[in-house]
């Protein structure tokens, strides 16, 4: 699995504030789960990753720990409220030094 | 070096049992009980593929400061390791809904347990049939 990946972020541009939105994120990403052998019967050694965060003006707003059985590629469909204009930050980490991160902006009225 | 990984690789390939999943809860639940309610799971009750199963579970919960849903965990019964996902949750997500996808190991029964931010515990679970298990591909 290379260090970067492509991540992929669905989610409005604009809001009412108040507004309940929801967010898609999907991560590429083999999360190898360690629980796999190789034609020669070796393990292949566990790769995924741990740890997801979404931040909302640098306030943490969603959080969750991932564990091996989560499937490739992860998909987090979770919803935050609208309250003012920024940025969403979204970061991954996880084992092997993985680590990628993306935003997006929110324009509230 | 080699003793190490001796003594690693048998609980690595020890499949999870019920009481695997019982001491998971247990772990998450501390001392306190959780009460079967307010929980839904959504999960297909027949799945063909075990490596990318679609989960939706959704907490019945206001999400005001005064009441929301702090924590929400999967437990999986029939997986190597029980533990699945936990999301970490505040006032502001506005509804307690999440959507992901899951790897199951076998036929079983999933639990999701939430923690309310009253430090209360509520429960549901979901049965399903997995016709062709995650982990066994070579």
């Amino acid at each position: 699995m290379s260090k970067t990946s492509r991540t992929i972020v669905t989610m409005p541009t604009a809001a009412k504030k108040g507004e309940v939105l929801e967010i898609r994120i999907i991560v590429q990403h083999d999360m190898e789960s360690g629980f796999r052998h190789t034609e020669t019967g070796q393990r292949v050694p566990r790769d995924i990753i741990r740890d997801f965060l979404c931040t909302y003006n640098g306030v943490e707003v969603f959080r969750v720990e991932l564990h091996p059985a989560m499937g490739a590629n992860p998909l987090i469909v979770f919803t935050t409220t609208a309250t003012e204009s920024g940025t969403l930050e979204f970061k991954w980490s996880g084992d092997n030094g993985y680590a990628s991160s993306t935003t997006s902006t929110l324009a509230v009225t | 070096m080699g003793a190490a990984v001796a003594s690693v690789l048998p609980v690595l390939d020890a499949w999870a049992t019920v009481d695997d999943a019982t001491q998971a809860v247990e772990k998450i639940l501390g001392n306190q009980k959780a009460t079967v309610g307010r929980v839904t799971l959504d999960i297909p009750p027949l799945v063909e593929n075990g490596n990318l199963v679609t989960m939706k579970v959704s907490i019945q919960s206001p999400m005001t400061e005064a009441d929301y849903v702090r924590a929400i965990h999967i437990v999986a019964e029939g997986n190597p390791l029980p533990n699945v996902v936990s999301f970490f949750l505040s006032p502001r997500a506005g509804r307690a809904a999440i959507t992901t996808r899951i790897r199951l190991g076998d036929s079983q029964r999933v639990r999701a347990i939430a923690q309310m931010s009253d430090g209360s515990f509520w429960q549901g679970d979901a049965a399903t049939l997995v016709t062709l298990a995650a982990c066994t591909e070579v």
